[in-house]
């Protein structure tokens, strides 16, 4: 009994361990790609702009699509709940302020964080784990490339400026999505909601949504690149992080979503 | 007889420049010693094998020359700088006179065989895109590849693989060339190709190459002089010849493809079974 108690206190102790290990690996990495960013020209080793054009290709011209179709369904789905649940107190002309006010703030930034979560989050940890199974990383070492330089911080740049881009897309083609149902549904013309929109919205409900997705770049990136880092085992080993990759980025974004929230509402 | 009294010492070896120097080289992976205590040095102008069984200690003998193995004690003095006591800056420098050609060829895949060649380039010179081009087009006829720039590495044969591989680490000119398994699992017309390679860029371009291979044609074809690793060990580093006439059992084991067979005492056996811990 005793033994079997001391046996899982063990393995919680390590496993905390092994996660304070990954945050520390996280911090490490962050402040070598700013360092890199900020004087790898000196170094003579500078950031190539080319690699941070191809992520921010990859982060966001190429998820449009996806961010799309999700938001303009997304921002449907809120017009028919939000008129649903205001119909109980005959407020459905209220319908607006909700759903212009919840997609900036809270569904805009979520939704295209969960997306590029599962989309590039689990690409990058994929890509990286593969590289290192494959000598990659180390052969860029041996060729005095740094693989953060190289890999990570134009992933990094990436991120943080193409999901807050990405979030102000899925806040428009949400607001659209749900205006056009509201219009049908209630009789209100589009200009009018657009109208109502820009009394209700005010910058600083836009900054929140900005601030929450410049959070999310950072940790799907981070995320995505420690856990490719951690890769052993040949392709089982990358199915298997990738995987906890997607999981760990979304779970890290709702925590924070949250944690922002309460923080700047107080 | 001990094992360490087993290794031959270079003779008047002294007025030679030693590009390599390992000294007294201890390596572990966790709590597990891999190197014990080994010490090596590799000539200029010269290719060593470094051979071995598998588990012999090869490829994290490689691995800590390389630097990607921090040892425990002992040191590395690549060019007479030592890669794990320098700053970022140096090693970066160092590195640039280092090429490796690693035995799945460590291509990226994102990039076509031309930008492969082309990246060492890329990033540790200023020359412009036409003449970094010319440059890795030279070194891809040198080794037999020209007219596949445009191919990605998915698109390559094994041997292509190795042959770009080799193209890349040697598109700096490095003084020093280490080569992981360059023949395993090629069939035996194009091993024979790019031992015929490495023998050729020893001689073209005057480069000390490291070998790391268990493949004894192989190994007898291109080395100067071999190093035979055993358990951590070194066994003998001597000429093609010294190794074939040594009277060691276990270089002849090796040479002949012989197996040991591991004799343990009643107890031993029982505990390990067992999985009993001391």
């Amino acid at each position: 009994m005793t033994d079997r108690v001391s046996h899982n206190l063990e393995k919680l102790g390590r496993a905390a361990a092994a996660g304070v290990a990954e945050v520390g690996f996280g911090a490490v990495l962050f402040v070598q790609s700013v360092v890199w960013t900020l004087v790898g020209s000196k170094r003579g080793q500078p950031v190539r702009l080319s690699m941070v054009f191809e992520r921010c290709m990859e982060v966001g011209i190429a998820a449009i699509p996806i961010v799309t179709m999700m938001s303009v369904t997304i921002g449907m789905m809120l017009a028919i709940q939000g008129i649903y649940t205001l119909a109980t107190f005959g407020a459905e002309q209220q319908v607006t302020i909700g759903v212009g006010i919840s997609v900036v703030r809270e569904f805009g930034p979520l939704i295209t964080g969960i997306l590029i979560a599962g989309r590039t989050g689990s690409s990058l940890a994929a890509r990286i784990g593969t590289m290192r199974i494959n000598q990659e990383v180390d052969a860029l070492e041996v060729m005095g490339v740094d693989p953060v330089r190289f890999l990570v911080t134009p992933a990094l740049i990436g991120m943080l400026v193409m999901v807050p881009v990405l979030t102000l897309w899925a806040d428009l083609v949400m607001l659209i999505g749900a205006g056009w149902y509201i219009s049908v549904e209630l009789g209100i013309s589009m200009g009018a909601y657009i109208d109502s929109l820009t009394e209700i919205i005010v910058v600083d409900d836009v900054l929140h949504g900005l601030g929450k997705s410049v959070l999310f770049g950072l940790l799907i990136t981070l995320v995505g690149v420690i856990n490719g880092a951690l890769v052993e085992g040949g392709a089982e080993g990358v199915g298997r992080m990738t995987t906890r990759s997607v999981v760990l980025a979304i779970s890290a974004i709702i925590v924070t979503d949250m944690i922002f929230a309460f923080i700047t509402t107080r | 007889m001990s094992e360490a009294a087993l290794i031959d010492s270079p003779e008047a070896d002294t007025d030679r420049e030693v590009v390599i120097e390992v000294r007294d080289l201890v390596t572990h992976y966790g709590p597990r010693e891999i190197l014990h205590s080994v010490s090596l040095e590799v000539y200029a102008g010269e290719t060593l094998v470094i051979m071995g069984g598998s588990g012999s200690g090869k490829t994290t003998m490689l691995n800590t020359l390389l630097g990607l193995v921090k040892p425990t004690s002992g040191y590395v003095r690549l060019l007479g700088q030592d890669l794990n006591n320098i700053d970022q800056v140096a090693r970066t420098k160092l590195r640039q006179k280092m090429g490796v050609a690693f035995q799945g060829g460590a291509l990226f895949t994102s990039m076509n065989v031309l930008q492969n060649i082309m990246l060492p380039l890329r990033e540790h010179t200023k020359l412009d895109e036409t003449t970094m081009q010319i440059m890795a087009r030279l070194k891809m006829e040198v080794v037999n590849l020209s007219g596949f720039d445009d191919l990605m590495p998915a698109e390559l044969s094994g041997g292509m693989i190795k042959r770009a591989a080799f193209a890349r680490a040697i598109v700096m000119d490095p003084r020093v060339l280490f080569c992981d398994e360059p023949s395993a699992g090629l069939d035996p017309v194009v091993a024979s190709a790019i031992d015929d390679l490495i023998i050729d860029l020893r001689d073209a371009m005057g480069m000390s190459i490291v070998v790391v291979t268990h493949e004894l044609e192989s190994a007898f074809k291109i080395a100067d002089r071999i190093c035979v690793l055993d358990q951590g060990n070194i066994l003998m580093v001597g000429t093609v010849d010294e190794v074939k006439a040594s009277s060691n059992e276990r270089i002849q084991n090796l040479l002949n493809r012989r197996t040991e067979e591991e004799i343990l005492d009643p107890d031993e056996y029982l505990r390990r079974l067992t999985a009993a811990k001391d």
